[in-house]
């Protein structure tokens, strides 16, 4: 066990090991985000009313941008199928801390 | 950049807007992914650095987006809009000439220095390159201009929900407060970066929209040209660069001196490279190569988001009756120049597609506070606490140090909005001060990472003679005839003046200073100075050579090419 008050010892070698690794994915938040959005945004231009369309000087930009969400949601969603997030090794341009004696 | 006239002016009780069921569910379904996102961030932080750089492990496209995304908070994109409706497409040098090469130059010079010699913060740069009082000179002064912008921040975004919603602006401060605390007590770095990523989609597909029905309301592109002739802009204000000769301007920025030297140099490159803001989301990168790409990808962006603020700005101008007039007391008629964006908002956008473009706004506005705050800690926590209060302890300790200045931050931004709401007149003397103490750093780092014999004692002294340098100019520019047009000082373009004598003053204060003290040796500058390598840094041979896509070079080179022939088109 390690004593926590015994902070005479160097910094470094007692540093834990980092857990970016552990870090998920952004690419499915802002795909499954956009994706529900853009699915609502589609479904109310589909319903869209008159005064929504005249407010809008007669484009329908709840469809617009519901379909353009859409897209751009699946875009992200295929891209984190198609190169899903590897476990890196540390990288190599990275000077390794315990042995740079 | 126009907090002022946010602060004075308010938004109208007109600007109400119509919000239903289906907005306040978008909104909602946003706040909760926001917090999501921080509390499933915790996981990854194990260290102090996970903590404050999120563990330098981003990939680049995630750190480019949010190296810009952190320099869109809602203040910027209601400013460019409220600048392009006051001075045209003349607001477009503030995106290109007045930002892309600096990023640039950050992204292929400067990156190597700064993640190369593994510093932490930008004041660790000066810190190792210079001595602890320049050190402490700069530290203090970012930290403390970081929490006062956070402040302002928060003010601002309650300013806006009061006039949107309608909640008093108590209420927006603590519940706005509220969600920053949470995603980037618990989160760190990396929820503060992985919320900005997210901000950035989400507030271009709320702008986007107002640009499209704007402009097919006014007859397009060229309706808009025609229309906006006729207002007090005039045939010029789709020039960017008439009536910028020196000696007889005319252009609401000024003569070309003060925007290429003073805003595309000296300012643009100060911002842009030393504050730490920025840089930080670059240091958070998972290599080198990334780093570098880091504001290179962010310029991208960076030039094409003129379309989505200066252009409803001109279609505010064209289509709100008595958008910025004053009556002659000074007092507006109507609705200010930072309203156009909420007022489109509210002329165009159904429920629904308003839902989005209030959700992007008030993220913008939170990401500004958040960007602030989470670079804040980092500077407080490593560059304050660790290298002059209490030294030596276990990195768990720093982590620990790090949350509570994260909490006191904010704390301390809530203390700061408040005396904002109170006392407006206050914040703009205290970010007018700090203006001056950013105005040299740019010419301190291009001396400490090019000239090796600049001396410790000559980085101190040549900041503190630009930022007197800056103030002087300042407040002597005032009585200066030339800054003048028809009674009243060009206030951009006496900013853009000021900068350059700062710059001036701090070179040559830091090369007098250089020749009468002691330089450092040479062997405590290894990897800090161009020309005096580090004998620790691994073999350029042993590192994988990166995919051409994946040049720093091409990338940089190509952006800096958009620039060129766009401004061209838009002379």
């Amino acid at each position: 066990m390690v004593d926590p008050v015994s902070d005479a010892t160097p910094a470094s070698a007692e540093t834990p090991q980092s857990a970016a690794s552990k870090l998920f994915d952004i690419r499915l938040m802002i795909g499954g985000l956009f994706t529900v959005y853009g699915v609502m945004l589609t479904v109310a231009g589909l319903f869209t009313s008159d005064a929504d369309l005249r407010k809008a000087t007669g484009i329908n930009i709840n469809l617009i941008l519901g379909i353009g969400m859409l897209l751009l949601g699946g875009f992200f969603l295929v891209w984190h199928r198609l190169s899903p997030k590897r476990v890196e090794p540390p990288p190599t341009d990275q000077p390794d801390r315990t042995e740079s004696q | 950049m126009c907090t002022a006239s946010l602060a004075d002016g308010g938004l109208r009780a007109v600007l109400k807007l119509d919000v239903n069921f289906f907005d306040w569910t978008i909104l909602a379904i946003y706040f909760t992914l926001v917090v999501a996102i921080g509390v499933m961030a915790r996981r990854a932080i194990a260290t102090s650095e996970d903590f404050l750089l999120a563990g330098r492990s981003l990939p680049a496209w995630v750190t480019g987006i949010a190296f810009i995304s952190a320099n869109l908070g809602a203040i910027e994109i209601l400013g460019m809009a409220a600048n392009g409706a006051q001075y045209g497409m003349s607001t477009l040098h503030f995106y290109w000439i007045g930002a892309v090469p600096a990023m640039v130059f950050l992204g292929l010079v400067m990156m190597p220095f700064y993640y190369g010699s593994r510093v932490r913060t930008v004041p660790e740069f000066l810190l190792r390159r210079f001595n602890p009082a320049t050190h402490l000179f700069n530290a203090v002064s970012f930290a403390a201009a970081a929490v006062l912008t956070a402040g302002v921040n928060l003010f601002a975004l309650a300013l806006v929900i009061n006039a949107l919603i309608g909640w008093p602006i108590w209420v927006s401060i603590m519940i706005s407060a509220g969600f920053v605390l949470v995603y980037i007590t618990l989160g760190g770095l990396s929820g503060a970066i992985y919320n900005e990523v997210l901000q950035f989609f989400v507030i271009v597909a709320g702008l986007v929209p107002l640009v499209v029905i704007g402009l097919h309301s006014v007859g397009g592109y060229a309706g808009l040209k025609e229309k906006v002739t006729h207002t007090a802009l005039g045939p010029d204000s789709f020039s960017t660069w008439s009536g910028t000769a020196v000696g007889n301007w005319s252009n609401p920025l000024g003569d070309w001196i003060g925007i290429v030297m003073g805003l595309g140099f000296v300012l643009s490159f100060g911002y842009w490279t030393t504050n730490f803001a920025e840089v930080q989301r670059a240091l958070s990168a998972k290599d080198l190569n990334s780093a570098q790409r880091t504001p290179l990808i962010g310029s991208y962006p960076k030039i094409f988001i003129p379309a989505l603020t200066i252009i409803p700005g001109l279609i505010a101008l064209v289509l709100v009756p008595k958008l910025g007039q004053v009556d002659k007391a000074g007092n507006p008629t109507g609705l200010t120049y930072n309203d156009a964006i909420p007022a489109l908002m509210n002329k165009f956008l159904p429920n629904g597609t308003l839902g989005i473009a209030l959700a992007g706004l008030l993220a913008a506005f939170m990401a500004g506070m958040a960007a602030n705050i989470s670079s804040f800690n980092t500077v407080f926590t490593y560059d304050i606490w660790q290298t002059y209060l209490v030294k030596g302890r276990r990195d768990g300790y720093y982590l620990k140090v790090g949350r509570i200045v994260t909490v006191a931050g904010i704390l301390i931004g809530i203390g700061t909005a408040f005396i904002a709401s109170g006392y407006g007149n206050i914040m703009i003397y205290i970010q007018l001060l700090f203006s001056y103490f950013n105005a040299p750093l740019f010419a301190t780092f291009i001396v400490a990472m090019f000239w090796k014999r600049a001396t410790p004692w000559a980085g101190f002294w040549g900041l503190v003679a630009g930022s007197v340098g800056a103030a002087a100019m300042h407040f002597g520019g005032y009585h200066i005839a030339y800054f003048a047009r028809g009674g009243l000082t060009n206030d951009q373009m006496l900013n853009f003046y000021g900068a350059l004598t700062a710059f001036v003053a701090d070179v040559i204060v830091t090369a007098a200073v250089t020749m009468v003290t002691p330089s450092k040796p040479e062997a405590e500058l290894a990897g800090l100075v161009w020309g005096v390598p580090d004998p620790n840094a691994p073999d350029p041979n042993t590192v994988p050579k990166p995919p051409w896509w994946a040049s720093p070079k091409l990338l940089g080179g190509t952006s800096l090419g958009i620039v060129l022939v766009l401004s061209f088109i838009f002379v």
